[in-house]
């Protein structure tokens, strides 16, 4: 058993609806209590869906359990065939129907229906909701192709299109911007003269995903959910794999190299197509160096963040991490080239543990860390799922591609402003303007109160008093007043640094010189 | 609403109208939904509940936006080996029992929640909630009850709980022996309508009462036979079995929603306790011009307006009569996850015979029926409301009205006003 406050994850079946609600002409038949239905709402209330998903829940009650749930199965894969006419039916069980054992896919098979049936394995009790939308794709392209692999040792047909052509695989209902990173890629694409020959799962049809063969090569967008399909279809259609994830400028001019190379075709990256390079170079960006960053998310965006956050924006990550054990190499290697250790954790209170412990300036991270960096007082932007429905924004706001990277910019920076913003209010507020109340106006909402009577120790910095370090020592009358000098933007390293000074230096009451010494020291 | 309400009440309920049950696919939350209130009631208790990946979800998806405290709930997610019997159930149960308690010394009482999964592989959590009493005695109470989708619908789980509250409270605790008050009444309020009901029975000179649940674990009524026991919530069936079981009499009355609903209400208890008329219109007559003028204002906007409701929370049926009798709305289909004629038996004395009324639901059929009906509004849960919406029908999640103060005089307007805002913003919307 394992103790869980929030999850990161929804279970396998949940991935499973995210395939079927991403597409058109699949509906799942999914064995379980009524209680699972609650599904429907991530895709109608947090995505803002105008459909409910494709999927007809079994929903059986403790009643049915002693007769023949095997019954209700079958009844439910007629009705739901006869009502939604699907071109293919997915069947899989939830985590209470895997335990019953009704075998709901191989009923499905032999019930001599008119469409075709894909079962997918769920593995509720060991896998997750990724885990399961990446199985549910693959089962979908294995099912619908496996009659199709050519015969070892054949020629691969020849090209329909004179065009060079790839498919985006990957992108899915409930995942991270992803309806906005395809027509971004696609524009992306285009304008290298490359066709979109199939994008799957998002808006595909079953009958789309009989076209993917005809396509060069597959760009795995998402590995999360498309990479047990790209290897599939490599090993089986000699399809090339294009790997680099198109997010943060650098990324991007390496995804239109990789492309053309993969293509054998001409292309060099346009150099002036996002505003992100200049933007950060900027005088007005200085002050953005070396920013405390904590980045966390799924894997794919975790690994781009700490690369933009690093190489783009001159942040320095002092720590990062997924909560996907299964994807966690590439996130562990993307740490160890900043020298950094990686946390792969899906324990949301180990996650506040460490990011309180670091006391970083910005979080990059899901939902959780939201509301994590919200409690700590520190600014905060999502880059990945579980997200709320204020990630499914109205406006186009894509993270892969050029015009992604402006996004990244805008919505990176944009909170540490708002930072500043509150920074600037604590430091003015015994100014006659100010009173005690005020409040910075992005916290307003959430009802946090300035801490009007805290002195400058303690007000320098957010998170501070956790980390025990401020009990045993004393800032001195003199000392503290010298530190009220210093700029506010700058007050919180050098209290911190200070402190760490005189901790390390077995000095108790910080005095105005323990405070140069510091400066000093750190000052290398 | 006329003012010959007080007589209708007196009508025999013998005329129940049939209802008819269908079955099939069901769109409702199931009972692990009723932590998400029950443990802002009951503040110093934790929810653990014992089932699937799929159970902690839920219950973070139907808490929505309430993450900025670490929750008082949590889920012990069952795993490969639990199941594969490498590790001895009960032996990890204890476990994470330990870790939770050592991280929430606060905690006085735990409420162990069974779960499909833990249903269907006969976990028994009764047996390890009195295992883990006795290691804990003093400090922690454990209560189990079960919320699993496969024996509860949504506000059922509430009924399973406050069940096992009125069991458990049988036993004395620490040996005193607790005074049962006059008055229990059952199923969870927000505060602010509690101490609104908790002056009005004062004034009538009824008391001590009690409310269940009460707001710290181990302040829970015990009801013995000279209590009476008045219903807030319409889905309390086992509640009320149990407290009958405990020599309380249970009154019967409508469920104070509106002006109509709650005078009836008070007046139940009032009767019960015998308060002469007078008073009781001295200490009703101001709160009641209230609310009638409250809701005045919404019948405005309400009258002759098409309402149909999905099944949900249970509160179908009083909400139905809520709307027509007051509201002048016109009920046209209400359907309702769960129908207990004896609970219902003042409800429907008021609503009446209603052609389409059913229990149960199969999902397509009763989106198909909105769909035909094309209603001005549909009372629904949170999955359907938007899909809904994007074909053109104004709908009003009925979960808001399990989270919202709807209960009381002084509520009635804003009960009116959680349905009069769709339609009004329909109206406005140019685009
Ligand atoms: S229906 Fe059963 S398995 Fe599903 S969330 Fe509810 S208790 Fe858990
Ligand atoms: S309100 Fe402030 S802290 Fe919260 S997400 Fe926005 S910028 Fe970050």
């Amino acid at each position: 058993m394992e103790l869980s406050l929030w999850t990161y994850e929804g279970p396998p079946h949940v991935g499973a609806i995210r395939i079927a609600n991403s597409m058109r002409g699949v509906h799942l038949l999914l064995h379980a209590p009524q209680g699972d239905s609650y599904a429907d709402l991530l895709f109608t209330m947090i995505e803002r869906d105008n459909h409910r998903p494709p999927v007809t829940y079994t929903t059986f009650q403790a009643r049915d359990l002693g007769s023949d749930t095997a019954e209700l199965v079958l009844r439910s894969i007629h009705a739901a065939v006869e009502k939604h006419k699907p071109q293919v039916l997915l069947v899989g069980d939830s985590c209470t129907a895997e335990l019953i054992q009704d075998q709901p896919g191989s009923l499905a098979s032999s019930s001599g229906l008119s469409v075709p049936v894909v079962p997918v394995e769920m593995l509720a009790y060991s896998r997750k909701e990724n885990w399961g939308a990446g199985e549910t794709f693959y089962s979908l392209v294995r099912g619908l192709l496996q009659n199709r692999v050519p015969a070892p040792g054949s020629e691969a047909p020849p090209r329909t299109n004179e065009q060079p052509s790839v498919n985006l695989l990957g992108p899915s209902s409930l995942g991270f911007r992803c309806r906005d990173d395809v027509r971004e890629v696609t524009q992306l694409l285009n304008d290298m003269g490359v066709r979109v020959n199939v994008c799957a799962p998002l808006n595909a049809s079953p009958h789309d995903l009989l076209r993917l063969p005809e396509a060069d090569a597959n760009v795995c967008l998402y590995p999360e959910i498309a990479g047990p399909a790209c290897d599939w279809l490599h090993r089986n259609f000699k399809q090339p794999t294009i790997k680099t994830v198109p997010i943060g400028v650098g990324a991007t001019r390496e995804f239109v190299a990789e492309v053309a190379k993969t293509l054998g075709i001409d292309h060099t990256p346009d150099s002036e197509a996002s505003r992100l390079p200049w933007y950060s170079r900027s005088v007005d960006s200085t002050y953005l160096t070396g920013k405390r960053v904590f980045v966390f998310g799924d894997a794919t965006h975790t690994v781009a963040a700490a690369r933009i956050a690093h190489e783009e924006l001159a942040f320095e990550v002092v720590g990062m991490g997924t909560y996907s054990r299964e994807q966690a190499r590439s996130v562990r290697e993307a740490a160890k080239e900043l020298g950094l250790e990686a946390l792969i954790s899906d324990d949301y209170l180990e996650v506040e543990r460490v990011i309180s412990e670091l006391q970083p300036e910005l979080v990059l991270g899901t939902q959780m860390e939201r509301h994590i960096a919200k409690r700590l007082g520190v600014p905060c932007a999502v880059i990945s799922t579980p997200a709320h429905v204020q990630d499914y924004p109205a406006r186009y706001s894509p993270q892969m591609g050029y015009e992604g990277a402006n996004v990244i910019f805008d919505s990176w920076v944009h909170p540490l402003m708002m930072g500043l913003e509150e920074h600037l209010l604590a430091m003015f507020r015994d100014d006659f303007e100010f009173n005690d109340g005020a409040q910075p106006s992005h916290l307003a909402a959430e009802g946090v109160s300035t801490r009007s009577e805290a002195p400058a120790v303690n007000d320098a910095s957010h998170g501070e008093d956790d980390t025990g370090a401020s009990a045993e020592l004393t800032w001195d009358l003199n000392a503290e007043r010298e530190l009220r000098k210093i700029p506010f933007f700058v007050r919180g390293k050098a209290k911190r640094n200070t402190e760490r000074f005189a901790a390390d230096n077995g000095v108790n009451v910080i005095k105005v010189d323990t405070l140069y010494e510091a400066k000093a020291h750190y000052s290398r | 609403m006329t003012e010959a309400v007080l007589a209708t009440d007196n009508r025999a309920a013998s005329t129940a109208p049939a209802i008819t049950v269908e079955r099939g696919q069901r769109a409702v939350f199931c009972g692990l939904t009723s932590i998400v209130w029950l443990h802002r009631k009951i503040q110093d208790a934790f929810f653990l509940v014992v089932g699937s990946r799929t159970c902690a979800h839920l219950l973070q998806s139907a808490a929505g936006v309430m993450i900025f405290a670490e929750p008082r709930f949590a889920t012990a997610i069952l795993q490969d080996r639990d199941l594969a019997g490498m590790a001895d159930c009960h032996e990890e149960l204890d476990r994470v029992v330990e870790e939770l308690l050592s991280r929430r010394p606060e905690i006085k009482t735990l409420f162990l929640v069974g779960s499909c999964p833990s249903e269907v592989i006969k976990l028994d959590l009764n047996n390890a909630a009195s295992r883990l009493q006795s290691r804990h005695s003093g400090r922690v109470r454990m209560v189990a009850y079960s919320g699993s989708g496969i024996e509860t619908t949504f506000t059922q789980g509430e009924d399973k709980c406050l069940t096992e509250l009125v069991e458990s409270a049988r036993a004395p605790v620490n040996g005193s022996q607790k005074e049962s008050p006059a008055l229990i009444i059952a199923g969870t309020l927000s505060d602010i309508v509690e101490d609104q009901f908790q002056r009005l029975f004062d004034e009538l000179g009824i008391g001590p009462i009690a409310f269940l649940p009460a707001r710290s674990g181990d302040a829970m009524p015990r009801a013995g036979s000279n209590t009476r026991v008045l219903l807030a919530q319409p889905y309390l069936t086992e509640t009320a079995q149990a407290l009958r079981g405990q020599g309380a009499k249970v009154l019967n009355a409508p469920f104070p929603l509106g002006a109509e609903g709650s005078l009836l209400w008070l007046k139940a208890a009032a009767d019960e306790f015998g308060v002469s008329d007078e008073r009781f219109e001295e200490v009703t007559a101001a709160p009641l011009a209230r609310a009638r003028q409250a809701v005045g204002y919404q019948r405005e906007k309400l009258r002759g307006k098409r309402i149909a409701f999905l099944p949900d929370s249970q509160l179908e049926l009083s909400l139905a009569r809520f709307l027509a009798r007051e509201c002048d709305m016109n009920v046209e289909s209400i359907t309702t996850p769960f129908h207990d004629p004896q609970i219902m038996a003042s409800e429907l004395a008021l609503f009446g015979e209603h052609p389409d009324m059913i229990e149960g639901g199969d999902l397509e059929s009763r989106l198909d029926h909105v769909r035909a009906l094309r209603p001005d509004l549909t009372v629904c849960g949170m999955g359907i409301a938007n899909p809904l919406e994007a074909e053109g029908l104004r709908s009003k999640w009925s979960i808001e009205l399990i989270f919202s103060p709807i209960q009381g005089f002084d509520q009635a307007g804003d009960l009116a006003g959680l349905f009069s805002r769709p339609l009004a913003r329909a109206a406005q919307l140019e685009v």
